[in-house]
């Protein structure tokens, strides 16, 4: 436990990859098996903990502090693992930690009864850092800065592996993955995988940047729209067939209809949407089928899903990947052509001549309700995560407009402690004709160091009430928000959400009376 | 019996005691102010007349100018100063050189003003006096159960501890320029650490200044005459000039910072912070709470920081305790 509480306290603060890199090589090399498997299981999400633990522990800290005590802690701190390690009181003499891999035995079996003293009698044993890395592991949630992608990249640089060839086999293994191990340090065969419907990396788009259009040689490259949906992976074999998202997470549970209609032998990629006759339904459709464990068939009747497929990675066991996008793109068509797999549709690559033309379509995304467009080089193979030069994704222009500051929140990790979470409103007319703000959103980015800190200051200055960890401010600071789209709501009480909202400019000049009215942002409402 | 808010009063200035016609670490400029200690967001320039410990009064004219109050009047700790009907003392707070609680006794009540304070042993300055009072006013920077600092040669083993582990990179230490900077110096010395420490620019004339008052530091040298790179040496600076281009010179530096916010990992990654050491010149949640039973008082008040939960506390602990919510204090600086 203490090597793997080092590694996490070190990963935390180390911003650079390469360090990252280094400190998980160093530690996967240096520990023994199963504690490093259990770590890596840890780092990318794979720890088969079922049990409410996050009660347990706040069950553990209500008999050791006030519970007033407590929150105002949290609030503070912004995360409650930290909170819970932080104020847990310190063991009177040094005690011998617990091993990770005895920490991860013992829960699996584990009664729940038994839980609580379990947890206690470990968090005893243990200093501050020990502590923390205990209830991160515990909650599941370690965010230390490192993606599973990483975690794995340095498990295979161990073994001079590139981190492809570890994807390639992951699914088919589980943790504590001594096999992986055994086979990265040459001492057992390659993992087995031939059959399994398993996930393979996507590849995935960089957005494109300005000016970075006037770089690109536009007959080199195919269009499509860019569909606001999430992208899925469908891996099937012909009886099974599962679905992933974009990081290789199962999703297939919450979409039955379409893992029951895919009898096909085939790996494609495409855009998991809510299709009703045709018409692709708002993003929020979709919303309402995401991460359920049961489906009732109202909701697959009201919310039909569908997958609008754009590559194909394999079809009928033949790897396509390393072919040019175009060929791929044949092939797919071809494919679907022949099997015709139900709930399915392909995504319309869309003629362009010349930059110019692209432009156009470009700007007449947003007045057709279309996300953007997305540009994939017509020679490119298929190439695991985000490559540079080769797929772009092009979003539509967001929309600014001036809003009111109304209330502020102190936000979480890198931003804790400070006020960084911010409700803005925008003015409406009451029966009596005064104006009144109605809050139309919330952002908590698009800002720097030294404006949040600026925020920060402003918010304590000007709060007029206090809810908890939330301030109330007065209307008098105009934030110019940047957003993609407005979207009817139920659940505010303007009416109204906006998506992808971000902080473009403070206004630190501009009286809060000439920010916008609401009315402005319902004309903005699409469908 | 007079209510202290009859003769302690805040105005926009901040705490003012009435009968005496002055002000205690005013955020303004005022006919007269007694000031706690040299920080900058209670001692500032521009008042008429500032009663002050000698070391107080000597750094405020190094940091603010020999001309900024028209006079100052030095009072040594513990000795008695009759002005109208209050009675001042001044005595020590341990937060750093020259730091003062504020006594006052009037009609029979005594009142301590804190100032900053902390209770461990710092061999810059003196230790923390208890003082029985009637009314405590206290600072809240660090009011909150999550603060617990450590032992402080703990931390400056961590720091010598990596400075072993990566010889080759120049370890830069963000620290306050009075107080702290100094502080750190003499802990690295009692650690037994002997080569030349190495210093910006800015933490001089402060460094110079306790060299002046009778502090050894052993060897010191400016970056700026040291050349590039110093890998494997300890350099300190600005909490500024962690981020800064300034730091640029130095061989692959692992920045490391000095202050109790850094027992919150939110706080030591805001800063980009990779060695964060835990040592801080202000009471942490025990010490407050212990320092404040300690004092007998049963009337306590706030000035600044976490005062949410400190109030709470005391209210549980049986104290009449309020938040003053001084105006310009920002968090404080540790």
């Amino acid at each position: 436990m203490k090597a793997f509480a080092t590694l996490l306290d070190r990963l935390v603060y180390s911003p650079s990859r390469n360090t990252k890199l280094q400190l998980l090589q160093d530690y996967f090399r240096n520990t023994p098996d199963p504690d490093r498997g259990w770590a890596l299981a840890a780092l990318t999400d794979g720890l088969p903990f079922s049990f409410p633990v996050r009660r347990t522990i706040m069950e553990l800290m209500e008999q050791r502090l006030d519970a007033e005590l407590f929150r105002l802690s949290r609030d503070y701190v912004g995360d409650t693992a930290e909170t819970v390690a932080l104020v847990w009181p310190d063991p009177a003499e040094p005690q011998e930690p617990p091993r990770l891999s005895e920490v991860i035995s013992k829960l699996g079996l584990i009664d729940t009864q038994e839980l609580g003293d379990t947890i206690a009698a470990w968090l005893d044993c243990l200093d501050v850092n020990g502590r923390w890395a205990l209830l991160k592991l515990l909650t599941g949630a370690l965010r230390v800065g490192v993606s599973a992608r990483l975690a794995k990249t340095a498990v295979a640089a161990m073994a001079g592996h590139s981190v492809d060839e570890v994807e390639e086999v992951w699914h088919a293994l589980t943790p504590p993955y001594t096999p992986l191990f055994d086979w990265l340090e040459g001492r057992g065969e390659k993992p087995e995988i031939a059959g399994a419907p398993v996930f393979r990396p996507l590849m995935l788009a960089h957005p494109l940047e300005d000016g970075e259009l006037a770089e690109l040689d536009v007959a080199e490259f195919s269009a499509e729209w860019k569909w606001d949906g999430i992208r899925v992976q469908i891996a099937a074999s012909g009886q099974e067939a599962r679905l992933y998202s974009r990081t290789g997470d199962e999703i297939g549970a919450s979409f039955p209809e379409l893992i029951s209609a895919f009898r096909f032998d085939a790996v494609v990629d495409g855009e998991l949407l809510i299709v009703r006759e045709g018409k692709v339904a708002p993003f929020n459709d979709l919303q309402q089928r995401l991460n359920r464990k049961t489906v009732t068939r109202a909701m697959m009747e009201r919310y039909p899903a569908h997958v609008r497929l754009y590559d194909a990675l394999i079809i009928n066991g033949e790897d396509l990947r390393a072919l040019p996008f175009v060929e791929r793109r044949a092939r797919l068509e071809q494919w679907h052509a022949a099997v015709r797999p139900p709930r399915t549709d392909l995504s319309e690559l869309i003629e362009v001549r010349d930059r110019e033309e692209l432009m156009r379509i470009w700007r007449e995304t947003r007045g057709a309700g279309i996300e953007g467009l997305m540009l994939k080089r017509r020679s490119s193979p298929y190439l695991a995560g985000r490559p540079r030069g080769h797929w772009y994704k092009w979003k539509r222009a967001p929309i600014t407009l001036d809003c009111v500051l109304m209330y502020a929140q102190r936000g979480s990790g890198r931003r804790s402690s400070y006020y960084s979470d911010y409700t803005f409103g925008a003015w409406r007319q009451k029966p009596d004709g005064t104006m009144e703000l109605v809050p139309v959103g919330k952002a908590y980015s698009g800002y720097t160091d030294a404006e949040l800190i600026r925020l920060d200051r402003w918010i304590r200055n000007n709060t007029v009430e206090r809810y908890g960890p939330v301030r109330a401010v007065r209307p008098a600071l105009v934030l110019e928000v940047a957003f993609d789209a407005v979207q009817q709501s139920t659940r505010h009480r303007s009416g109204i959400a906006m998506r992808f909202p971000r902080i473009h400019r403070i206004r630190w000049d501009k009286p809060a009376e000439e920010a916008e009215r609401l009315e402005t942002l319902i004309q903005l409402i699409e469908n | 019996m007079i209510a202290f808010h009859e003769w302690l009063q805040l105005t926009d200035a901040g705490l003012y005691c009435a009968p005496g016609d002055f002000h205690i670490d005013p955020s303004r400029p005022v006919a007269r102010a007694v000031i706690t200690h040299g920080h900058s967001d209670h001692a500032r320039p521009g008042h008429g007349a500032v009663l002050a410990t000698p070391e107080t009064i000597s750094i405020m004219k190094v940091r603010l100018g020999e001309d900024s109050a028209d006079q100052f009047q030095a009072l040594d700790y513990g000795v008695a100063l009759q002005h109208g009907d209050v009675t001042i003392r001044l005595h020590p707070a341990g937060h750093i050189l020259g730091s003062a609680q504020v006594e006052l006794n009037f009609r029979g009540q005594r009142a301590v003003i804190s100032g900053d304070y902390k209770r461990s042993s710092d061999p810059t300055c003196k230790g923390f006096e208890l003082v029985p009072c009637d009314l405590f006013v206290t600072e809240a920077t660090f009011g909150l159960p999550v603060f617990r600092h450590g032992r402080d040669m703990e931390e400056i083993g961590r720091l010598l501890d990596s400075q072993r582990t990566f010889p080759d990179r120049a370890h830069l230490v963000g620290c306050y320029a009075l107080g702290k900077c100094q502080r750190l110096i003499a802990l690295l010395r009692q650690a037994g650490y002997d080569r030349p420490i190495y210093l910006h620019g800015a933490l001089k004339s402060m460094t110079d200044l306790f060299l002046a008052l009778g502090q050894n530091f052993g060897e010191l040298a400016l970056v700026s005459e040291a050349g590039r790179g110093l890998a494997g040496e300890i350099v300190l600076c600005p909490p500024s000039a962690l981020k800064d281009r300034w730091s640029r010179r130095l061989a692959d530096p692992v920045t490391a910072f000095a202050s109790g916010w850094m027992r919150v990992r939110g706080r030591a990654r805001q800063r980009g912070v990779e060695l964060p050491l835990v040592i801080s010149d202000h009471a942490d949640w025990p010490q407050l709470i212990d320092t404040i039973a300690e004092t007998g008082a049963e009337e306590i008040w706030v000035t600044h920081g976490r005062e949410d939960a400190l109030v709470y506390q005391l209210t549980r602990m049986g104290k009449r305790a309020r938040a003053l919510a001084l105006l310009g204090r920002e968090d404080e600086e540790d």
